[in-house]
């Protein structure tokens, strides 16, 4: 233990011997655990932003959609979630507790004294702010009585207020959707942007109003949330789910499902997925810049080891063995790509910080710890293993060559 | 104490083999003075070697306070040079970037010597040559005459067997020369084994005893009758 304090100190004083040139051979290890620190903190930042969002939607909520391929649209044989989905959902199968469809419309825009904005218009029930956990920060959401009397209200996202320079309470306010008059009985809670896409810019209308609007004989795209009452049952649930649609489409064994029973929160596991590959991708590339930044601390080595010939054999004759000068010069380059690979965590972050603060909406940067531990390690890792071979060069000098060197 | 017999040294230069020792016999007893004389490629620095244990002989056998230094491995003989020889080059071979109290201590620290103690026997050393307040300067804040002292302490620090000076006024003027002579001189009353290399026969007559090589073989091994002696 003490020779190896003893070669620590050894280490740092000839490394602070030589500031401006070990600074210059850390910065391929620095640029390298910088570059990785600087995107995994964003990765990582956006991808706690989305748990964070759908966290509201547990994993107790399974979405239905229409699945189609490219030779559906090709040939027109769409395949639509229908109105008797709906209705399988909510009476057929034991186990869905909430059921809420939600149907895009098509409609001229939204319009408020002259102005007018396009944003996405959705029908559907009341139990869409349960299931995808939005609520209404002003007035109230859309309620049974409204689809029952095919009520024309409408609940506003807040960027549409925005968008319309409506009052700071809309609530009263009349607004068209397409060519019919909707009161406003409510606002939603502003949620922000992902990505820069706003989560506000939508409008919700009752569902039955939606179907009318969109006319009996059409066929709106659709997709119906539901909430599974037990959270043990929701695979059972699920297959249940299939088996009653299947049977209601007149699907034939064999037959491929032409639709999907998703969980909400699959979305978020996609994106850790693609979160996880992309941090894979960007470590394979930078871990090539570790290898450049290491080979360049075994170049400076090698030139130090033949600089400092005389002191090493000045130190064998006092009777340092080989392993006293192998251990110093090891612990010299991993001290080195240590310190480039602390520095480059620190820039690293710091460049996340600011990258997030200059894309207005970004999440703020994240940085796990197990991140910088693991980018320290490595980085003194990568010092250890390219310093192996300029420190046994220095210990297997021969003492009396190394003292006649000049 | 130092016991050599039938020591040979060869080496492998290009395709010849140059006899640098061909059957030396010598032997060193405690506190004695030696000058060890002969002119350049006589093979006086490759006895110089293999006596401070930087070197192993082809054949023959070297015994250093009684323990045959052939058979030893790398690690051995680092711990001998560390424990028994205390070595003074002509150039100093100081460590430039370390403090002088440092650099006197550097042996210690292969002995797993506390740092504490470490210092304390350092600047005991630098105070028996003189050098007691210079012990945070760096060797090139000192004179050449300054640095030699700071060598020898180092040298003395681990108390060593034998003191072995390899031309040790080669790079002085005559004045400091002189001084440092002294100095060898004054270690050697109080009990300092030293064996001196050196081509000049003004500084071989400070020592009690002469051993001339010449072509690898000792020609001559004689006490020395004309002893200069320093009058202090």
């Amino acid at each position: 233990m003490q020779a190896y304090l003893e070669a620590l100190r050894a280490a740092l004083a000839s490394l602070s011997a030589h500031r401006m040139r070990s600074f210059l051979t850390t910065l391929g290890i620095l640029i390298g655990t910088g570059s990785v620190i600087a995107v995994v903190s964003l990765v990582q930042g956006f991808s706690a932003s989305i748990s964070d969002q759908f966290s509201d939607m547990g994993g107790s909520t399974l979405t239905l959609h229409a699945v189609n391929n490219n030779e559906n649209f090709r040939t027109g044989r769409i395949n639509y979630i229908t109105f008797d989905d709906v209705d399988v959902l909510r009476y057929r199968v034991p186990g869905v507790q909430q059921v809420t469809p939600t149907m895009q419309i098509n409609a001229a825009g939204v319009s408020y004294r002259g102005r007018t904005v396009s944003p996405s218009i959705i029908g559907t029930s009341s139990e869409f702010q349960v299931v995808q956990g939005r609520y209404v920060d002003q007035g109230r959401f859309i309620v049974p009585s409204d689809d029952r009397g095919r009520r024309r209200v409408v609940v506003l996202g807040s960027k549409v207020v925005e968008d319309l320079d409506m009052p700071a309470n809309p609530v009263g306010e009349y607004i068209r959707i397409g060519s019919e008059w909707f009161k406003v009985v409510g606002v939603l809670e502003h949620r922000g942007e992902i990505l820069g896409f706003s989560q506000d810019n939508f409008v919700v209308i009752p569902f039955e109003v939606g179907r009318a609007m969109s006319g009996n004989r059409s066929r709106p795209f659709m997709s119906i949330s539901f909430n599974v009452a037990d959270l043990t049952e929701v695979e059972a649930v699920r297959e249940r789910v299939k088996r009653a649609v299947r049977l209601s489409r007149k699907l034939k064994p064999g037959q491929p499902d032409d639709f999907r029973v998703e969980a909400a929160d699959s979305f978020v596991k996609q994106f850790e997925q693609v979160a996880g590959t992309a941090t894979a991708v960007v470590a394979g590339v930078v871990s090539i810049s570790l290898l450049v930044g290491g080979i360049g601390i075994m170049n400076i080595m090698l030139v130090s080891v033949t600089e400092r010939t005389r002191e090493i054999g000045i130190l064998k004759a006092l009777g340092a063995t080989r392993r006293d000068i192998l251990v110093q010069f090891l612990l010299e380059a991993g001290l080195l790509a240590l310190l480039g690979g602390l520095i480059g965590i620190v820039l690293g972050y710091g460049a996340g910080v600011g990258v997030a603060a200059l894309i207005p909406g970004f999440p703020p940067a994240q940085v796990p710890l197990w991140v910088v531990a693991a980018a320290a390690g490595f980085s003194a890792l990568v010092g250890v293993v390219f310093g192996i071979m300029p420190a046994s060069k220095a210990a297997s000098l021969d003492p009396i060559e190394a003292l006649r060197y000049e | 104490m130092i016991s050599l017999r039938g020591i040979s040294k060869h080496y492998q230069m290009g395709e010849e083999v140059v006899q640098a020792l061909d059957g030396v016999d010598l032997d060193i007893g405690r506190n004695e003075y030696v000058a060890l004389v002969g002119a350049s490629g006589s093979g006086k620095s490759t006895l110089m070697n293999l006596i401070g244990c930087l070197d192993t002989p082809s054949s023959g056998q070297y015994l250093l306070n009684g323990r045959d230094t052939s058979t030893l491995s790398d690690v051995e003989l680092a711990q001998v040079r560390n424990r028994e020889i205390g070595f003074v080059f002509q150039s100093f071979h100081l460590l430039p970037r370390m403090t002088v109290l440092d650099n006197v201590a550097q042996p210690l620290v292969y002995r797993g010597i506390p740092r504490a103690e470490r210092r304390q026997r350092a600047s005991e050393a630098l105070e028996r040559v003189g050098l007691g307040n210079r012990l945070g300067h760096r060797p090139n804040q000192l004179s050449g005459g300054q640095r030699q002292r700071v060598a020898v302490a180092r040298a003395l620090v681990g108390e060593p067997s034998l003191l072995l000076a390899d031309e040790p006024t080669g790079n002085l003027d005559s004045r400091t020369s002189a001084e440092i002579m002294g100095l060898f001189d004054q270690l050697h009353r109080q009990g300092q084994t030293v064996l001196l290399v050196t081509h000049e026969p003004d500084i071989a007559a400070h020592c009690e005893r002469i051993v001339r090589v010449s072509d690898g073989r000792i020609v001559e091994d004689a006490a020395n009758r004309n002893r200069r002696r320093e009058t202090h």
